[in-house]
């Protein structure tokens, strides 16, 4: 079966955002963008179903700029057999991401579509429940562990107060958390193998999809910054200060 | 204005994030109605009938909304749409696995995480691990919103006489099925209910050193969290991570020991009241915020700490 996985183009986990200055978003100029954690988690599990014989091909799927190519390579690099590039310069809410994903979905007909649980850009959290109720397929979200059986997939969840299991009908959208796998680096022979996999590129409006944004941003502002308190010397002025100073022991 | 708020229950017992919600509907203002979807979930829906300023429960009691499966939940909750212009839950693991499911069917957005009603159609929510605060505005019908819950009280209870009202189940969609869970035992408060909580980093070593920290948490009536350090090196369970994508937890005493402090962890436990750095690197990014910090051997500071305690 074929497997869809989403991957998106977001500032590097390890780089702190900075509010430009305007309070019209964050500024991203000049900084280090990389494929979202997650869905590098959602990448390496559509792999290992492959390496185990459940999947036969894993098609990315990319939705943005044009340098989402260099995302899209990197999922190849990793494993992916090929990809797509939605290409859009408006820019693209989880509403609209997950329209262009369904109209994909109808042309590609996967039986598994992988995400990562949110992007560490706008922390939705929304994108993957999305596709699953226009497609009105199952949803396993915040998975730690994924079996494929036959047409059910034995998906592990990541829950507040623990792990949920649950069996969901195939075709299905998984969505990734943290444990499910550790994702692997590309090796230097498999990034050159990626820059000859094919890449099709196409607009939101060859899919049909109006991708007008919903939401608008009135302003983005830095939160209150958290002012640096004391130093104590020991366990003993510790204990002092949180009881009779703050009182909160 | 009618606001629908999903209750957060296991059937048994309503959970306080519900009430969390509430306050951010009153927020909003209108008339508040709470849907208790489950099975045999009278108690809960008892409970949450005497959430003060609730107009109605709305209970549908099915086998198939037991265990919250979010393809039917979201039907259920759709099918309800059109009576409100708000549907709110918090954004815990169930609801944020629901809510975009129905935001998605009723060909609306979702607005995650809210964390301040600014009118009825403005809310503000963080992004970037909390790195920058959005102001969003809503132009559809229906806005569908997760809240955090540790930006809203609870709401008060107790003299609240909401009318219960059972409604009809939706049909069982069959596409998922509950197989089992594995909940962690505690007899500690809830990590985003408490009102302290302590919580262990990679600096402390492995998953037994954390016995150290039950043992403090015990004496304080503390919730256990962690980093995703700690998290991710298997000292502990995930459901213990608090962070950006863990839970966010602001309690009036935050305990953050041998946690450098990255940035994904400081979005889940910077708007903490009292914030304790214990960590034996002096550099640790963690000090830049903490109100007390004390650099200390964690081995040596955390059994002193507990040992204090119980001489007062």
């Amino acid at each position: 079966m074929k497997a869809l996985v989403a991957v998106k183009r977001v500032i590097d986990y390890n780089v702190k955002a900075r509010v430009k200055a305007d309070g019209s978003g964050i500024d991203l100029a000049n900084v280090k963008m990389s494929m979202n954690p997650f869905d590098e988690i959602a990448v390496e599990e559509a792999i290992r179903l492959k390496e185990k014989g459940v999947v036969t091909e894993i098609i990315a799927v990319s939705l943005g700029v044009p340098q989402c190519q260099e995302t899209l390579r990197t999922a190849m690099a990793m494993g992916a057999d090929r990809g797509i590039l939605v290409e859009s310069e408006v820019e693209l809410q989880p509403l609209a991401v997950a329209k262009l994903l369904k109209a994909v979905a109808d042309k590609e007909a996967p039986q598994l579509i992988i995400l990562g649980k949110q992007a560490i850009d706008d922390d939705s959290n929304q994108t993957g429940q999305m596709l699953a109720a226009l497609l009105g397929w199952s949803q396993a979200t915040f998975a730690s562990k994924v079996e494929v059986n036959g047409n059910i997939a034995k998906v592990t969840r990541e829950v507040d107060g623990g792990l949920e299991t649950i069996a969901i009908k195939l075709p299905a959208i998984v969505t990734t958390d943290l444990r499910l796998n550790e994702p692997r680096y590309a090796t230097l022979p498999n990034i050159m193998k990626a820059k000859k996999k094919q890449l099709d590129v196409i607009k939101p409006a060859d899919l049909g999809v109006d991708v007008t944004p919903r939401l608008t941003t009135l302003k983005v502002v830095e939160p209150p910054k958290r002012k640096g308190g004391v130093m104590v010397k020991d366990v003993a002025e510790l204990v002092s200060k949180l009881k009779n100073e703050a009182k909160v022991i | 204005m009618a606001i629908l708020i999903i209750a957060e229950h296991d059937n048994a017992s309503l959970k306080s994030a519900t009430g969390n919600a509430v306050s951010a509907a009153q927020k909003i203002g209108g008339d508040i109605s709470i849907l208790v979807a489950g099975h045999q979930c009278q108690e809960a829906a008892q409970t949450a009938s005497k959430i003060d300023g609730v107009k109605n429960i709305l209970v549908a009691d099915a086998t198939h909304y037991g265990h919250g499966l979010g393809e039917n939940l979201a039907s259920l909750i759709v099918s309800l749409a059109s009576g409100y212009s708000h549907i709110i839950a918090p954004a815990t693991t169930s609801g944020k696995n629901v809510m975009p499911r129905v935001a998605a069917l009723l060909d609306v957005a979702q607005i995650s995480d809210v964390i301040a009603v600014e009118s009825v159609d403005t809310f503000v929510r963080p992004i970037y691990a909390g790195n920058a605060l959005a102001t969003v505005q809503s132009k559809d019908a229906i806005k569908v919103l997760t809240v955090r819950t540790s930006a809203f009280p609870n709401a008060p209870s107790g003299n609240g006489g909401a009318a219960i009202e059972a409604i009809a189940a939706g049909a069982d969609a069959g596409l998922s099925e509950f197989v089992g869970q594995e909940l962690t035992k505690s007899e500690r408060p809830e990590l985003g209910a408490a009102r302290i909580v302590i919580s262990g980093g990679r600096g402390m070593q492995n998953g037994e050193n954390f016995k150290m920290l039950e043992a403090l948490a015990d004496k304080l009536g503390a919730a256990l969290g962690a980093s995703r350090a700690a998290v991710d090196s298997g000292f502990v369970p995930n459901d213990y991570q608090v962070g950006q994508t863990g839970k966010v937890v602001a309690p009036d005493l935050y305990i953050a020991v041998g946690i450098s402090g990255a940035i994904q962890h400081l979005a889940g436990m910077k708007d903490s009241k009292v914030i304790v750095a214990i960590n034996k690197d002096a550099e640790a990014p963690i000090f830049q915020i903490s109100d007390y910090g004390l650099v200390a051997d964690l081995f040596q500071a955390i059994p002193e700490f507990t040992a204090q305690l119980d001489k007062a």
